[in-house]
């Protein structure tokens, strides 16, 4: 074997070699990465937060939304929990959020992962309330409805409807939510008396359902008329000459009845 | 340590001077931030003294700072950077221009105490080493990481940071983060002598390549240097004491320096000291013409 052919072959032994290095580390980097990053889907968010994917990105973890947060019910994800590391949430069982109409915890996040785009705190969409009927207090009978009276945008995002009760002359008043008001501030779940809370905070896209573009609900709008009702050409213009007897059931379309 | 006759070396904690110094601005910035967020330090209502941690953060409300790594890499995301990071890593760019980037690792980052106090200990155990693995491999790793970055669309070192989760969970709240530091002392102290900031930190490798612009730097003078090696054996990047390339240019050059002050009051002949790099020229042939005087006496 040639000098030249040694070192060529050695040259691409150590270029394999490298790139296997490279290769392996980053996959394994790739994979730990993605993991941390899809680690939990629950992270509630502070207000602002675009959406997961690009929060998880834009993100730069410095915490100062967490300082900035007047009831400072915002945390660091650590090392080792959970969620996504080092990025912001909070819990609302414990501290919801008070929706402070300035935003302060926005207008701290300096890489925009909470977007300024957000005008009015009563905008935000950090989660949307969920009711668990088969253990909230005011579904079993009882009138609480700790949650609605609570709410910050009470009649709006969350209304009381009544409901018939068996066997009873009182009806219910049941909670009902809202999506298009309610902010996902958590203040319901901190207040529900029951020992778990029977409404909590979760993120949209966890728990909302959606119908797609095919159904017309038709009882929504007025359909647009699509034909004119016209007589057919042979019954408008019947053949002159001898009437034909009619066959069948269609002596009823004769006229001489 | 031998001590020569001609040249007393300093004792006392003058000769600690720069490794005090160290420390108190290490602790001193953690300090800055944990006061921030716990103790209410204000320097007006609502304006925290350094609200944040070291990937961003706000000085007295109106100066915001940014680490420039983690804002490369969110840029490498796909994300237009907001002003306001810009800025604030434009400002701590500029400041390590200045002074040489990887001043950060010998004066702010807190995982320097760590590795510190393993290869101290790695020296006085006298830990041989197991493998040898070169110093370059920090570069690969930074490449790494934007690679990775661009192709998941996280910043992937700031995901796996142990010197963010040490910064963060002993400002924002305990976590698992301090294992990570733990894996870094036992690794320097047992596997690979000044392992993690000598040999893979992409962020050490990152202001490493901003060290050439440096204006404070460690001035060699040839003449007196007797080329007895005690600097090297207490540099953490030995390779940039390389003699050769210290009496040709007169300063220690290489960006991987991180003026850390070690080998100045180490050295038995005074020959290394730190300076300002547009003076070093001119003192350097301060010392040659009076060492020319010295031996034509």
């Amino acid at each position: 074997m040639s000098e030249s052919n040694v070192s060529r072959r050695d040259f691409l032994v150590r270029m394999a070699q490298g790139a296997a290095l490279a290769g392996t580390g980053g996959l394994l980097w790739d994979h730990l990465l993605r993991q941390e990053a899809r680690a939990h889907p629950y992270a509630l968010r502070p207000p602002g937060a675009l959406t997961e994917n690009d929060f998880n990105a834009a993100c730069i973890k410095c915490g100062q939304c967490v300082i900035d947060c007047p009831p400072l019910i915002l945390k660091l994800a650590p090392a080792g929990g959970d969620l996504p590391i080092g990025t912001p949430y909070f819990e609302p069982r414990t501290g919801p959020c008070v929706m402070c109409p300035d935003i302060p915890c926005m207008k701290a996040c300096p890489t925009g992962a909470l977007s300024t785009e957000l005008k009015r705190i009563e905008d935000a969409r950090m989660g949307l309330a969920v009711i668990d009927i088969e253990n909230c207090l005011s579904w079993k009978g009882l009138r609480c409805e700790i949650c609605h009276r609570e709410c910050p945008l009470k009649g709006k995002a969350i209304t009381l409807e009544t409901h018939p009760r068996q066997l009873s002359k009182h009806a219910m008043f049941v909670p009902l939510v809202h999506s298009d008001a309610c902010t996902g501030c958590g203040i319901c779940e901190k207040a529900c008396p029951t020992e778990e809370s029977a409404i909590r905070i979760l993120p949209h896209k966890l728990v909302q359902g959606r119908i797609g573009e095919h159904y017309r609900l038709g009882w929504t709008f007025d359909t647009e008329i699509t034909q004119e009702y016209k007589v057919a050409p042979d019954a408008a213009a019947p053949a002159a000459g001898k009437k034909e007897p009619a066959g069948g059931l269609d002596y009823l379309n004769t006229g001489d009845l | 340590m031998s001590t020569p006759e001609t040249h007393p070396m300093p004792t006392g904690l003058w000769a600690w001077r720069y490794i005090i110094l160290r420390r108190v601005s290490q602790f001193g910035i953690l300090l800055l931030f944990f006061g921030s967020a716990h103790w209410g330090w204000h320097v007006a209502k609502d304006t925290p003294l350094l609200a944040g941690n070291l990937s961003a953060s706000e000085f007295i409300g109106l100066i915001p700072l940014a680490d420039p790594f983690a804002a490369l890499q969110i840029f490498l995301t796909g994300h237009v950077l907001s002003q306001e990071v810009l800025i604030g890593a434009a400002i701590v760019l500029s400041i390590y221009l200045l002074i040489g980037g990887r001043m950060f690792c010998a004066w702010v980052c807190p995982v320097n105490v760590v590795t510190d106090a393993a290869g101290w200990l790695r020296n006085r155990l006298d830990i041989k080493p197991i493998f040898h693995l070169s110093r370059s491999l920090r570069y690969f790793v930074l490449v790494a990481t934007l690679v990775i970055t661009v192709i998941t669309g996280l910043a992937a070192f700031e995901w796996v940071s142990p010197i963010g989760m040490a910064h963060r969970e002993i400002i924002f709240g305990l976590g698992m983060g301090f294992t990570a530091l733990l894996a870094i002392f036992l690794f320097d102290l047992l596997i690979l002598k000044h392992g993690w900031c000598g040999h893979l930190c992409p962020l050490g490798a990152f202001y490493g390549l901003l060290g050439k612009t440096a204006q404070l730097r460690v001035r060699f003078d040839k003449n007196t240097c007797t080329h007895c090696g005690e600097c090297a054996k207490v540099c953490p990047e030995p390779q940039v004491l390389n003699l050769k390339k210290l009496e040709e240019r007169g300063l220690v050059y290489s960006g991987e320096c991180s003026n850390c002050g070690r080998c100045t009051p180490i050295c038995p002949e005074g020959s290394l000291m730190f300076d300002l790099k547009p003076l070093i020229r001119g003192h350097n042939a301060q010392a040659d013409t009076i060492a020319v005087q010295r031996r034509t006496k």
